[in-house]
């Protein structure tokens, strides 16, 4: 059921038996598993979780202070919807898709209220519809029947719904309607609106998975450069607090070269929503321009926000997603944290005294964060567009420890893992994410596409320095036990060189305006830049300079100053040359 | 109102009830013990015929013939602007002597959340005059920054010396130094009498205790009291920052206190228990406390927080501080080894964090060079600090004269720029010279996170040695 259609509560009015927290049970309510019920006096919104004989166990949406045995509860008859159509995107909803400006004009006031319901697309506003199909032409569910400038950057594509039967096209408009005037007619009767209902627990239909072969590109240099993720992929960024898996998520919202980002904040902070709010619609596309607000659609449900609709903020935004998957587009989200979810689902499952499995989890822990995952990948849709939806999930495990049921559970799913590293914020290397133990299984299917589109020698380059790093890290061993003079020259040189591809290449300043969206022809160009001076450096040490006046010449502690520089291209080139100048006067 | 003698069982800090109404989930109970004692208490389950009550004086002397009573609202906090200079029980009552409170408003205290989209986002410098926040861990105008502290640790030094010496220095500018004063909200769970001295001498030595309201809940008060006590603090925070226009600071000590209790009530209900026998939902409380904190378009005031908890053990990892770091944003770290080298405060900046610095600092908020100098010297003290424990196996003469100045430097960083004692106030503009005096006994080209133009500007050429002569005479004729 979605806030927009207003239907007739009278399938079965039950009554409250119970209340404790945000579960409550009903007796006398004749009611379907995930039907979405009003609790109480004050039409409190709530969905079926469980019956069991007479009684029906809801959880609720809203704060339930008050609420007691006896009071009314009516079922809408339907499961959790959300509205799609125009109006999603340059929006900021609740767990429940409920819009929080709109919130917040309603109840007059900054602090939540309870029982105040808002449609998730406004029913008033017009919207230009421009017909792609005309009458007499042969429609069939989910194919494509006219667009809508939804934003500077998107235009929203209107589909017929997939429940729909399809047939012949009577009739079509152009102009301006509001999301619940027809706009196409069929033949069959059948009338095509720019909205659709979705149950947000079910995935929407599409033809076909394939393989993803293209990179979302994040302009982060470690994980475009050593870690990508796919369109259409998966990923984790486990880490304990204060990591950086915020700041990560939102440099990727910002960066990641998506048509369409769907930002779920579930369960965490509200200055964390209110940050994205206020930057997004003043930050550029880098895509285009437009402001980064046009394509983003947030999804807010806080940590002192009601847990069931914490549990619920997943599904809603994964909906949102997909629905921009079938107009054909790349569609990002990103859930920071899914740790929380999956503890409001042990929350809910503990009041229902359900059998407990690992940790207080429930059992089906492993199967929902399966399903959820599942609903990613790159597809040919039923209209036979194509479109993907990549998934970036945060982790917060308690006490930092990986072994938890959350992040195993989810590892055996996702195919990339960015594993931050709390030794490593601690020392203020950021994005603190840890080259030993992060992984991506997209790599090798995505390095044709980087060898055509950025660099031919892309996998050797990242290679050398996947080794540097390796060896740098068996070297760092010996030192913590002799010292870094007592190395050899070649693997002090070594060291040097490693250093720099740790503050120059895999550092990244979320915060600096230049550096903090790195385009992958850059992150290649240092890398690039960082060999030079290994192989130069290496020259000059076989000639005999000794490693001090190697590792002294002015021009190497330049090589950490590329990312910031806004042309880095030229600064590239004169500081290539400079470190051959330098190194080849030694000798 | 009816009065029911209908106490089925007394369990630990809960008591159950038989009723012939329906009564609402978290609402108010009077319990009148047979011997007069009237005791309070909230409705935690409600069931057709049936509710489960937790008590929060305690469940002495409750048997089957005390009476219940049930007042059909939820727990209020009366409000009012002359709760200032107040000092409250832990449930609100007034213990000083003074007259009696007469409400303007009585607000529910489990306050409702702030709608995300009605935030602004906080970014207005506190100058607390001490080094270690101040220039490395910023705290700002309606953030959550606790102090992770152990016991024996001077955690309340130091929450002392933020109350009393934070400023907004741009507002003191501005209006003078009284308007860019905080009213401060003093919530005390399970401290100890001597604690409780400490800070209440402090407030009335320092004429702080007039723009302060205290809850006390001591040690040996009610455990289940200590539940309500942070939220009482909390709605009249909210109340005098978005109803009166004040910038609250509210302290809250000790919430590890404050989660025992909790952990309590979940055991005398039989919940399961989750990590370290804390309950399953112990985030989301927690978070229902911090998120109290923060500002709102539009109005005025706003709401900062600084809760201590000492971290049982000593350890991050357990679920207090865990679960605290996963809401708050950052922290900052008291450290053992610091207070034994006696550092005041001992504050560990690498351990700290502060999650809303990068926008509070800068250009016309700090200075320009803040943001650069903070990270050369996170980057410099952490090489320091490795290199400590390098030196204890290899020696001073093993390491490079580069690595020696590293060392040099992290001894001087916690001599110079962390320990400046409880009574000193420094300005941001102090502070940040004091980094520049100690970032420039490293080479130049070693500042690799700083701009090169600020280099040029502020690095000292030289640093005058005190036992090299020839330097100390050329800065002079400089
Ligand atoms: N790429 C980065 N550049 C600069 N600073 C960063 C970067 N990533 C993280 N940080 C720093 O680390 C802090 C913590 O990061 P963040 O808030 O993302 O942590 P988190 O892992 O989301 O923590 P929590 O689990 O508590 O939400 C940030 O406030 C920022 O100071
Ligand atoms: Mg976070």
């Amino acid at each position: 059921m979605s806030q927009a259609t207003q239907t007739e509560t009278t399938e079965g009015t039950g009554r409250i038996d119970s209340v404790s927290g945000p579960v409550v049970t009903a007796v006398d309510l004749d009611a379907r598993m995930n039907d979405v019920v009003y609790v109480g006096d004050e039409g409190l919104m709530g969905e079926v979780i469980e019956i069991e004989g007479d009684v029906t166990t809801i959880q609720v949406y809203e704060e339930t202070s008050g609420l007691g045995p006896g009071e009314p509860v009516e079922n809408t008859g339907e499961p959790l919807t959300v509205d799609l159509g125009p109006g999603m995107l340059d929006a900021i909803y609740d767990g429940v898709q409920r819009p929080l400006d709109v919130l917040e004009s309603k109840m007059d006031s900054a602090f939540l209220d309870r029982g105040v319901d808002a449609p998730g697309i406004d029913l008033d506003e017009k919207w230009e519809f421009s017909p792609t199909v005309e009458a007499g032409d042969t429609v069939e569910p989910a194919d494509i029947v006219g667009t809508v400038p939804e934003t500077v950057t998107i235009e929203h594509k209107v589909m017929v719904p997939p429940d729909f039967e399809g047939g012949v096209v009577e009739s079509t408009k152009e102009g301006n309607f509001t999301v619940t005037d027809p706009v196409v007619t069929l033949e069959n009767g059948e009338e095509v609106t720019m909205r659709q209902e979705w149950p947000v627990r079910q995935k929407r239909p599409a033809s076909n998975k394939r393989t993803p072969r293209t990179p979302l590109v994040s302009g982060q240099r470690v994980l475009d450069g050593l870690f990508p993720i796919a369109k259409g992929g998966t990923a984790a960024i486990p880490g304990p607090f204060g990591s950086g898996k915020t700041v990560t998520q939102h440099s990727l919202a910002k960066f990641a070269d998506a048509d369409i980002i769907i930002y779920v904040g579930c369960g965490e902070r509200g200055n964390e929503m209110t940050e994205v709010i206020e930057d997004f619609p003043e930050l550029e596309d880098p895509k285009n321009g437009n402001p980064l607000m046009a394509r983003t659609s947030l999804i807010a449900n806080t940590s002192n926000m009601p847990v069931a609709a914490r549990e619920s903020c997943v599904y809603t935004g994964i909906t949102i997603a997909e629905y921009y998957r079938d107009m054909g587009y790349d569609v990002a989200l990103m859930a920071d944290s899914t740790s929380r979810w999956a503890e409001a689902m042990r929350e809910i499952s503990s009041r229902l005294e359900e059998m407990p499995g690992e940790e207080g989890y429930p059992a089906y822990l492993a199967a929902r964060l399966a399903q959820f995952y599942e609903r990613a990948g790159y597809f040919e849709n039923v209209n036979g567009t194509e479109g993907s939806v990549s998934v970036i999930g945060a982790v917060s495990p308690p006490g930092g420890d990986f072994s938890e049921p959350v992040t195993q559970n989810t590892l055996r799913i996702v195919k990339t893992f960015w594993a931050l590293d709390a030794d490593l914020a601690e020392r203020r290397h950021f994005p603190s994410i840890n080259w030993d133990e992060s992984y991506s299984l997209y790599r090798d299917q995505l390095d044709p596409w980087f060898k055509e589109n950025v660099a031919e020698d892309w996998p050797e380059r990242r290679q050398w320095a996947v080794d540097t790093l390796d060896e740098e890290s068996e070297l760092q061993e010996i030192v913590q036990l002799v010292g870094e003079d007592a190395l050899p020259e070649d693997q002090r040189l070594v060291l040097e060189v490693a250093r720099y591809l740790r503050e120059g290449y895999l550092q990244q300043n979320a915060f600096n305006p230049t550096d903090m969206y790195c385009p992958p022809e850059e992150t290649y160009a240092i890398l690039r830049t960082i060999q030079v001076y290994n192989d130069e450096a290496f020259d000059a040490l076989d000639a005999g300079v000794p490693i001090e006046d190697i590792t002294d010449i002015d021009a190497a502690p330049r090589l950490n100053r590329i990312a910031t520089q806004e042309d880095w291209e030229s600064y590239v080139e004169d500081l290539r040359e400079e470190i051959r100048e330098q190194l080849r006067s030694l000798y | 109102m009816k009065e029911y003698k209908t106490i089925t069982e007394v369990s630990g800090p809960l008591v159950y009830a038989e009723v012939d109404e329906p009564i609402g989930y978290d609402e108010m109970v009077e319990i009148e013990t047979p011997s007069g004692d009237t005791k309070r208490g909230q409705i935690l389950e409600s069931e057709d015929g049936l509710v489960a009550i937790q008590v929060f004086e305690g469940t002495t002397g409750i048997d089957r013939n005390a009476s219940v009573r049930f007042l059909g609202e939820t727990l209020k906090m009366p409000v009012t602007e002359d709760l200032l200079g107040r000092v409250l029980d832990g449930s609100g009552q007034p213990i000083d002597g003074g007259p009696e409170i007469v409400p303007d408003e009585r607000q529910d205290i489990v306050g409702a959340a702030i709608n995300p989209y009605s935030r602004e986002y906080p970014e207005e410098f506190i100058q607390t005059g001490v080094s270690g926040i101040d220039g490395m861990n910023t705290l700002v105008r309606g953030q959550k920054l606790p102090i992770f502290s152990s016991s024996g640790l001077p955690h309340n030094e130091l929450a002392l010396q933020v109350a009393r010496q934070a400023t907004v220095p741009e507002e003191a500018a501005e209006e003078g130094d009284e308007a860019s004063e905080f009213a401060v909200i003093f919530g005390a769970m399970g401290i100890t009498q001597e604690e409780a001295n400490e800070f209440m001498e402090d407030f009335e030595r320092t004429g702080a205790l007039e723009r302060s309201v205290v809850f006390m809940n001591l040690a040996d008060d009610p455990a289940v009291e200590r539940t309500v006590t942070p939220r009482m603090a909390l709605t009249t925070a909210e109340y005098l920052a978005f109803e009166k226009d004040y910038h609250v600071l509210v302290i809250l000590t000790d919430m590890t206190n404050y989660c025992e209790a909790l952990r309590e009530i979940g055991a005398a209900r039989e919940e399961v228990p989750g990590r370290r026998g804390y309950p399953g939902y112990m985030y989301t409380d927690l978070a229902q406390l911090y998120e109290r904190a923060g500002r709102i378009k539009g109005e005025e005031g706003s709401v900062t927080q600084l809760p201590i908890l000492t971290m049982p053990g000593d350890d991050e990892t357990h679920p207090i501080p865990d679960l605290t770091g996963y809401i708050t944003e950052g922290q900052i770290m008291m450290d053992n080894a610091l207070n034994s080298k006696g550092i005041e405060p001992p504050i560990n900046v690498s351990g700290s964090l502060s999650r809303l610095m990068d926008d509070g600092i800068g250009e016309g908020l700090t200075r320009a060079d803040h943001a650069d100098v903070k990270d050369q010297l996170f980057a410099a003290y952490a090489e320091g600090k490795d290199l400590r424990d390098l030196v204890n196996i290899v020696g001073r003469e093993a390491l490079s004269e580069l690595d020696n100045k590293y060392l040099d430097f992290a001894d001087r960083f916690e001599d110079e720029f962390v320990d400046q004692g409880f009574d000193t106030e420094r300005s941001i503009d102090e502070t940040i010279e004091i980094g520049w005096d100690l970032l420039s006994m490293i080479p130049k080209a070693e500042l690799n996170r700083i701009d090169e133009e600020m280099i040029e500007e502020h690095y000292r050429e030289e640093t005058p040695a005190a036992d090299d002569e020839e330097s100390a005479e050329e800065l002079s004729a400089d």
